[in-house]
């Protein structure tokens, strides 16, 4: 059998990666509340055929919580990592284009952001903004753009003085035509990269901090509400009720982050051609 | 008519330093380089000749002094006719790019020069990561070749390469030179290669009024 090579394999990778992570989103979105519903006669049901992650001690289905709670967690993360990676984007360009003044302006945020530590700065945010929805999608989507900020800041900065940009400017070449030719393409699979990854850190973030008591109420099905209610029920031997949704989160992380990873190596021009 | 005594590329009391305080690299240098010669720049590691060679060709400002081509200054805009060709090639080409459209940055050589450059075609399918950097090199100097190119300035450039491949480059440059009468400065530190390719030879020392320690 032919051997394939790592392109097609990473792409596989990435394909199963996206498939799982858009069918939960979808399935908790479009989920009706009938899927959770209250159901006093099957409390505490270990899992089994009827209730494939047992039941919780309302009786509710602790798969069906568990997808809507990853889909909500999903919800946040994207809104989070489109408001941050926006953020990012405008900050790191300016300041790698402007220098000077606004660099050091830009940098001076990125140093304040990242000085504060970032759960005590959501605990900060979403309790200034009264918790709930509101505040947890607020905190989690204006704190995650520090890092890529310096990323995208360092990349513009190495293109623009790199020989191959400068010959560029010397062969004749339009500031537009060297920005779309040299300077995008360099910066964008990066910058695509850093916003993928920004997705694992966005929902553990949007759990802590629901777990911790300051996110997403507790009728809500999120994942940190469902975790931080099993803690209770944990002594008393009802071990799926945390193992199964933790570990659906964990899946969830860990394949953002087989797609970012991957996408770098598709994207590498050293190992594109493997 | 332009003037014939204007003609060439310029270097008029250059000097130049990097950071206010530092000490002058250089100082008060004149150079002219006339088109179809070959003036070979020649000195001690560390006394400069990269940095009057990225000053000529217009990548640095002098902090006093201009640089002149036929009496006017470099232009900021368009195709500069002074080009440069590096020491480290791997460093003037965009990793992204394939060879095809790093050749034809500027211009389409045809496919007699790549012939004698010794560009195979398969090569421009590939990434520069694939080249070696004799075979990168020849890219670099095809690149350059173009119709309003007037003058080159060499820095280094085959340093890096081994002494068949040094051969090769050079005799290919030096006939492109010839038919196109380019005017060009060749910076190296190899005394040999600048008394055969050159037709004068300068010592940075020896018209550089900064003191090299």
């Amino acid at each position: 059998m032919k051997k394939c090579n790592t392109r097609t394999r990473v792409m596989i990778y990435i394909g199963f990666a996206s498939v799982y992570l858009l069918g939960i989103f979808f399935w908790g979105l479009f989920m009706p509340e009938s899927g959770y519903d209250v159901n006093y006669a099957d409390k505490l049901l270990p899992p089994g055929s009827g209730h494939l992650f047992g039941t919780d001690f309302m009786g509710r289905d602790m798969l069906m919580r568990s997808v809507k709670g990853i889909s909500v967690s999903l919800l946040t993360a994207a809104l989070a990592a489109g408001i941050s990676s926006v953020i990012a984007l405008a900050f790191g360009v300016t300041a790698a284009v402007f220098g000077g003044r606004l660099d050091s302006f830009v940098n001076w945020c990125v140093d304040l952001f990242m000085g504060i530590p970032h759960l005590v700065l959501l605990i900060l945010i979403s309790f200034m903004l009264g918790r709930g929805a509101k505040g947890v999608t607020a905190a989690v989507a204006f704190t995650h753009w520090p890092e890529l900020t310096r990323v995208v800041r360092a990349e513009v900065i190495s293109v623009r003085s790199s020989q191959y940009v400068r010959a560029a400017y010397k062969m004749g070449k339009s500031r537009f035509s060297v920005a779309w030719g040299h300077v995008i393409p360099h910066v964008l699979p990066v910058y695509l990269v850093g916003v993928i990854l920004l997705f694992p850190h966005a929902v553990m973030h949007e759990a802590s901090i629901t777990f911790l008591g300051f996110g997403l109420p507790a009728e809500e099905p999120a994942i940190g509400v469902i975790l931080s209610e099993s803690m209770k029920y944990i002594a008393m031997g009802k071990w799926w009720l945390m193992l199964f949704p933790g570990l659906m989160l964990l899946l969830a992380v860990m394949l953002f982050d087989i797609i970012g990873e991957n996408l770098k190596r598709l994207w590498n021009p050293d190992s594109g051609n493997e | 008519m332009q003037d014939k005594s204007s003609e060439g590329l310029a270097a008029g009391n250059i000097s130049f330093r990097y950071g206010k305080s530092a000490d002058w690299i250089l100082r008060g240098i004149n150079l002219t380089v006339k088109p179809g010669e070959r003036v070979g720049l020649i000195g001690p590691s560390g006394c400069g000749k990269s940095t009057l060679a990225r000053i000529i060709a217009g990548y640095e400002r002098p902090l006093e002094g201009e640089v002149l081509l036929n009496g006017s200054p470099l232009p900021k805009k368009g195709y500069c006719p002074v080009q440069m060709i590096y020491q480290h090639p791997e460093q003037a080409v965009n990793p992204r790019w394939k060879m095809e459209k790093i050749l034809c940055e500027a211009w389409t050589p045809d496919a007699e020069l790549l012939k004698d450059m010794g560009i195979e075609r398969e090569w421009l399918k590939r990434w520069p990561a694939e080249l070696s950097g004799g075979e990168l090199q020849r890219f670099l100097i095809a690149r350059v070749l173009g119709p309003q190119t007037r003058f080159l300035v060499c820095d280094e450039i085959s340093t890096m390469l081994d002494v068949i491949t040094q051969a090769q480059v050079w005799e290919i440059l030096l006939k492109a030179a010839e038919r196109q009468e380019l005017g060009m400065l060749v910076v190296t530190h190899n005394m040999a290669l600048a008394k055969r390719v050159c037709t004068r030879i300068v010592s940075l020392p020896e018209i550089n009024g900064a003191e090299y320690r």
